[in-house]
């Protein structure tokens, strides 16, 4: 397995049109590297330009020391697991999962001792004899993985390898996608517009828009921590409550005022804010879902943050319930216990985790405190 | 109600059915009107009102045909004809409907802009410089030039991209990962996958091949080096024709493309419906 890096790695068309901007990442060895955005973020690009089907227009691609912008893909020594998982449809399971080796000119042995090793890890075994389309979609899947692993690459390159597979399939092979990383101890690009992939798969994620690396963390610490806007928005399912707010100083606190709403924010917040000169100019407050609460304790423990709101759509999960609402013009969404009274027209009476309020500024949509 | 349903269903059953009988026993006519007329004295070919059978049946047409025409050498060079143009349309086809298809190269466009040009303009243009590159040559009376206009085919090339443009691009790039070289993706990965498109081409031009009169005749005058179809054109006289013998010709002339249907029946109709040839 192998370390990657993208030193300003940039993508630029012959039309002008800029992909991928001054893309910069250190992969270590055995690492599980998510790309996550949304559709045209260049996320797939740079996949490609790592794997060697896109040229790279200008920076570095190194893997494991050495530059590779100039190797052929076949001499980079990666695998790549396709979207659409790229069989050959006139070959057997067998014969897709051996060709690359045969190209090679291994011996006959040595490829059916590959071939039958990564058959046996994917369950595949007695499906080696069939053609691609006898296979169903999850099965079709596993090969495109059985075809990568037996290259024994440095790197996996996985270009939204699950996206063609139903719900309850998809949550399968995620799983099996993780015991395979920590089983093969891979070196895994992953590229996904998936963010519970994204969440539960990666060591790290890099999140990107238009091209731009927006933040390259842990999934935890996306999560807790997203450095703008976009990121917050990006990540967490269903995604996070925002709206613009006035920041103002009352009575020694500060409050941010929205629709009719008024908050008091905690110390921390109310220092961030003004350190940063924040009092008196329009910012972004942010609240994920699950931290917006209806039940007695947290509206007690959070008074300063107590607001009414009429429930427009109340839909129950079984373990918890989201409650839709407006804001002003905007709407919300609060993931309440399941047990909550609430249904749809009623008035309910609502407390945001002071702890948990993120603030963006405005202009920048770069995080002020979260 | 349910009884009445069945009536209608019957009807319309038996309607179809009599709509494809007669339609059959249309398609069907003038091949058993040529096996009974090649049984038939001149004469009798050609009374009014017309008899059906044979009044005697003259195997001599066929000894007739046999001994007017060198059946061995048609059979042959109708045979190298077809062959050769089904391998070059195919080969060459299939290479250049990958190159438009899947490749990037400087004037793409252009060159394929010229093959559609080719494919609209009509044949019987071609027919004079070609003939005189071959005569120049010193070519005719060969089989390379009854092959000659066949060495290459814009339909096929079109026909053949238009497969190619079916097969996703990921299966070319997994190809090129898996470590082929472009002639590798090409042979090993691509091709394979055309390769109905590529039977229905080669069913094409063979029964296009098979009934091309007009080249064959102008080109190879030896009548040792016709085809099938321009032997059996000077069975035709200026001032009369004896139709029986040509009919037994015709027949004989026939055999080939039955046995060869006969063996091949599935790609026949695939390639008549892909290519929408007949």
């Amino acid at each position: 397995m192998a370390s990657v890096q993208l030193k300003n790695v940039c993508k630029k068309y012959p039309n002008g049109y800029e992909a991928v901007k001054d893309f910069n990442l250190d992969i270590e060895d055995k690492e599980f590297i998510i790309f996550v955005g949304p559709s045209g973020c260049g996320k797939s690009t740079t996949l490609r330009m790592i794997a060697g089907l896109e040229d790279i227009s200008s920076g570095e691609l190194i893997i494991d020391g050495k530059v590779v912008n100039d190797v052929e893909p076949k001499d980079r020594d990666i695998a790549m697991v396709f979207q659409s998982y790229a069989l050959y449809p006139h070959m057997t399971v067998y014969d897709n999962m051996a060709f690359s080796l045969k190209l090679k000119k291994r011996p006959k042995d040595e490829i059916d001792r590959a071939v039958r090793e990564a058959a046996r890890i994917l369950d595949l075994e007695p499906l080696l004899d069939r053609k691609p389309r006898a296979l169903s979609g999850g099965q079709r899947q596993r090969v495109a993985m059985g075809r990568a692993i037996v290259r024994n690459p440095k790197v996996f390159l996985m270009d939204e390898p699950l996206s063609n597979l139903d719900a309850k399939l998809r949550g399968q092979m995620r799983v099996e996608i993780s015991k395979l990383h920590q089983r093969l101890g891979a070196t895994i690009i992953y590229v996904t517009h998936d963010q519970t992939e994204a969440m539960t798969l990666g060591t790290r994620i890099v999140v990107m828009k238009d091209g731009v690396v927006q933040q390259i963390d842990t999934p935890q610490n996306l999560y807790d921590h997203p450095c703008n806007k976009f990121v917050a928005g990006f990540i967490g399912s269903p995604q996070m409550n925002m709206i613009t707010a006035d920041a103002l100083e009352e009575n020694g606190n500060v409050v941010l005022k929205f629709a009719g709403q008024s908050i008091v924010l905690n110390a921390e917040r109310a220092k961030a804010l003004k350190d940063g000169g924040y009092v008196g100019q329009k910012v972004i407050l942010g609240i994920r879902p699950e931290d917006v609460h209806s039940d007695e304790e947290s509206l007690n423990k959070f008074p300063g943050t107590v607001f009414e709101a009429e429930v427009r759509v109340y839909e129950m999960l079984g373990a918890s319930a989201l409650i839709y609402f407006n804001i002003g013009e905007t709407g919300w969404v609060a993931s309440v216990d399941a047990s909550t009274k609430a249904r749809t027209g009623d008035t309910v009476r609502l407390a945001m985790d002071t702890k948990k309020i993120h603030i963006f500024d405005y202009n920048t949509e770069k995080t002020i405190v979260d | 109600m349910n009884s009445s349903l069945e009536r209608s269903r019957k009807i319309r059953t038996a309607g179809v059915y009599a709509f494809f009988i007669i339609g059959s026993v249309i398609m069907v006519f003038p091949f058993v009107w040529m096996f009974l007329t090649s049984f038939k004295t001149v004469e009798e070919s050609m009374i009014i009102p017309p008899t059906i059978l044979p009044q005697a049946w003259q195997g001599k047409n066929y000894s007739d045909a046999t001994a007017s025409l060198p059946f061995l050498s048609l059979y042959k060079n109708t045979a190298l004809m077809i062959f050769w143009r089904v391998v070059c349309a195919v080969v060459f086809s299939s290479m250049a409907g990958y190159a438009f298809a899947k490749l990037n190269f400087k004037g793409k466009n252009i060159l394929f802009s010229l093959v559609l040009i080719q494919m609209m303009l009509p044949s019987q243009i071609f027919i004079t410089p070609q003939y005189q590159m071959l005569a120049k040559l010193g070519l005719t009376n060969t089989v390379f030039a009854l092959v000659f206009p066949g060495l290459v085919s814009a339909f096929g090339t079109f026909f053949l991209r238009q497969a190619y443009l079916g097969i996703p691009d990921e299966i070319a790039e997994a190809a090129y990962l898996d470590g082929c070289n472009q002639w590798q993706t090409f042979v090993k990965v691509m091709a394979p996958l055309t390769k109905s498109s590529m039977a229905a081409l080669a069913v094409f031009t063979a029964v296009f091949a098979y009934g091309d009169l007009m080249w064959p005749l102008i080109v190879n005058t030896d009548i040792n080096m016709m085809t099938l179809s321009s032997g059996l054109a000077t069975l035709r006289g200026q001032f009369s024709t004896n139709f029986p013998v040509m009919m037994a010709g015709s027949l004989l002339a026939m055999v080939p493309m039955v046995v060869l249907y006969l063996f091949f029946q599935k790609q026949f109709i695939e390639g008549v419906a892909m290519t929408g040839g007949k």
